[in-house]
């Protein structure tokens, strides 16, 4: 079984940036109940993971945007990766959102209501506990459901041969990393595959002509490395 | 690996509604032939196969029993894209077994899989891409000749409109089931195209070749259009061939490819072509196998008469193009003499077959022959070795007949039933009297 980034366990803590958390946001979380842990740095945020790894994280941008940012981008690269991401940030930083779409999947402005704040929460955790939702995976149009084998772009479902699907599976489970022609064959089609990563590429291809020239680009060939599912926008 | 294959089609079943399951397979002339099963009973299929009575296929025939099972590969798995989504239906390739499971021997996907057998004990995987020619014309009637669209009349719309959004049509479907295009362009000749597919592996391109021809043939109908892969259709024009880019791949690495010699090919590649050239004669019963094929292999329409090899010379068998940029990857033979009208898988098979023997057995690459062939006189040709593939059909089951290398690549099944067919199709050809003849002798004799 290849881990699940959404596994539904509410049980698993949620990670806070920055370390001390802010005195509000540590508040917020307490009254709601939340198992929660600062951390300060991707370091600590790998070293702290609690086995299973983190079910969400909160990140204020407000104080220094940079390492925050950072932090999203160390928490979409954890193994699993984290990607109910919460973050804040200040009236003046909400143009920066656009760009960095990929980052997170919720904000709430800061200085945050209180109530405001813990709704977000709520329904950040809590859309673990929709049908199944562990199972789907959500991704610049394109929907995959793992317990069904369904694949849909845009809401048109694709007609996939089962490599096809896997390998999309595989990397949209890895969204946003670069994962090696020789891992995608271990992954995917298991070590006694003949045929070398030759056959990763031709699956690519064929894979991008199913998914149209429109989106075709979202598996981006990064050289001599691999293939990376994109981030373009999350789309929910 | 997380899933399994088996389960991942019956979900799809299930999901996306399918109404109708249609195994696909190829009789030994590489007809595409398909029966349907129910949802129901696919589950049934992917585990034991369906029992069928092959002796109404051609080339399965046999004396003993005709039943033989039809084995889903769950990997060729789709649902096919031009049906109602309300009433979708799927297609999965099979491969047929004897009802012991196993192999069946007329069944030509097995016939590729047990050459690409071989090929991978010698460590290669074979990589094959072809560009496919075709006509369209306005739909046949008995006894009349092809109408090419391009002469107007035909339709309101001017012709290259309709035949360039047929092709994008089809284009599109094809993408849509996972057989990407290269290239695709209005050949030289009134109504004829060509789509270059780009390369995967051989079977998954035999598979691809079945699909391609069924789609360009269906899109076409429904637009009243009639598309033929018939390898010469119009008198003085060029015909339709079915060029296949060759590759051998070890693991990584391209084993074509040598980037210390002038040409860029190793000495596996020489070898295999060298194969290729000297069991060419013998499998162009295979590659070319109608009695209108050879009325392509004439000089003077791109098409190839000689036994010989070029970089850049297009009246050679085979072609080493040169890769556009340093690409490792890229490096590539053109074998040109096939015809659409083949049957890939076997086509397939007797190709890798010679050029394997070439590289089993080290044969040496004769000279580049990098003049216009069709200008020689036959007499410098001799000194130079260059002989011509067979002039005919009967010429090319007589070379096949001969040839153990054939035998053993299609098996004494397939081999046998294939010259007993073509041997009957080629007296039926000879006792035709043909409108040559009466224009030509009827008031002069």
């Amino acid at each position: 079984m290849t881990p699940r980034a959404d596994d539904p366990r509410p049980d698993r803590p949620i990670a806070v940036h920055p370390d001390p958390a802010p005195i509000d946001l540590a508040r917020t979380l307490d009254l709601s109940g939340h198992a929660w842990k600062a951390v300060r740095s991707p370091e600590a945020l790998e070293r702290l993971a609690p086995e299973g790894g983190w079910g969400a994280a909160v990140v204020d941008c407000t104080e220094d945007p940079e390492g925050a940012w950072a932090m999203c981008r160390a928490l979409r690269e954890l193994e699993p990766a984290v990607d109910r991401v919460l973050v804040l940030v200040t009236g003046a930083q909400v143009d920066d959102l656009a760009t960095r779409d990929h980052l997170y999947r919720d904000f709430c402005l800061a200085p945050a209501h209180p109530r405001e704040l813990d709704a977000r929460l709520r329904h950040l955790v809590a859309e673990a506990g929709d049908a199944d939702p562990s199972s789907i995976i959500h991704h610049a149009g394109l929907e995959l459901n793992l317990e069904t084998y369904q694949a849909a772009c845009d809401g048109r479902p694709l007609d996939l041969t089962y490599m096809e699907y896997e390998l999309l599976a595989y990397l949209a489970q890895h969204a946003g990393k670069v994962v090696s022609r020789e891992t995608l064959l271990s992954r995917v089609w298991g070590y006694e595959y003949f045929g070398g990563a030759r056959t990763v590429d031709v699956h690519v291809r064929r894979l991008r002509a199913k998914l149209g020239e429109e989106h075709a680009h979202l598996i981006q060939t990064v050289r001599s490395v691999g293939y990376r599912l994109v981030q373009v926008r999350h789309s929910r | 690996m997380r899933g399994d294959r088996r389960e991942y089609v019956l979900h799809t079943i299930e999901e996306r509604g399918i109404r109708l399951v249609r195994l696909w397979f190829t009789d030994v002339l590489g007809n595409l032939k398909s029966f349907a099963i129910s949802p129901a009973e696919m589950e049934n299929a992917l585990q034991d196969g369906m029992t069928f009575d092959g002796s109404s296929i051609d080339g399965f025939s046999r004396v003993q029993e005709s039943d033989v099972l039809a084995l889903p590969d769950a990997d060729t798995f789709e649902v096919l894209p031009w049906v109602d989504p309300k009433g979708a239906e799927a297609r999965v390739f099979c491969d047929i077994a004897n009802l012991d499971g196993t192999p069946f021997e007329g069944d030509p996907r097995r016939v590729l899989r047990r050459n690409l057998a071989a090929a991978r004990e010698m460590g290669y995987g074979c990589f094959v891409a072809p560009d496919v020619e075709y006509f369209y014309f306005a739909p046949p009637t008995p006894g009349s000749r092809p109408v090419p669209l391009d002469e107007g009349g035909f339709f309101d719309l001017t012709s290259t409109d309709i035949a360039s959004s047929l092709r994008k049509e089809t284009i599109r479907t094809l993408e849509s089931m996972g057989i990407p295009v290269e290239y695709s362009f209005h050949e030289d000749a009134p109504s004829q195209h060509e789509i270059d597919l780009r390369h995967t592996d051989a079977l998954t391109m035999a598979d691809g070749v079945m699909t391609f021809r069924m789609v360009v043939k269906e899109i076409a109908a429904l637009h009243g259009v009639h598309a033929t892969f018939m390898p010469k259709p119009l008198e003085g024009v060029q015909g339709s061939g079915m060029h296949l880019h060759l590759s051998l791949f070890r693991g990584e690495d391209n084993a074509f490819h040598d980037p210390s010699d002038p040409y860029q090919l190793s000495t596996t590649a020489k070898s295999f072509m060298a194969g290729l050239l000297r069991h060419a004669a013998e499998i162009t019963a295979v590659t070319n196998q109608t009695v209108n094929s050879y009325k392509r292999l004439v000089p003077g329409f791109e098409a190839p008469v000689h036994v010989s090899w070029a970089r850049n010379n297009r009246s050679g068998l085979i072609r080493v193009p040169v890769p556009k940029r340093d690409n490792p990857l890229a490096t590539r033979i053109e074998y040109r003499s096939p015809d659409p009208a083949c049957n890939p898988y076997l086509a397939f098979a007797v190709i890798l077959a010679a050029g394997l023997r070439g590289v089993a057995e080290g044969y040496e690459l004769p000279a580049e022959a990098d003049a216009n062939l069709f200008e020689m006189p036959d007499e410098t040709l001799a000194k130079l070795g260059i002989d011509q593939l067979p002039p005919s059909l009967s010429d090319a089951l007589r070379a096949m007949e001969r040839s153990e290398l054939v035998a053993e690549a299609l098996g004494e099944h397939i081999f046998e039933w294939f010259l007993r067919n073509k041997r009957a199709e080629w007296r039926g050809y000879k006792t035709h009297v043909s409108q040559y003849e009466i224009d030509h002798t009827l008031r002069s004799l």
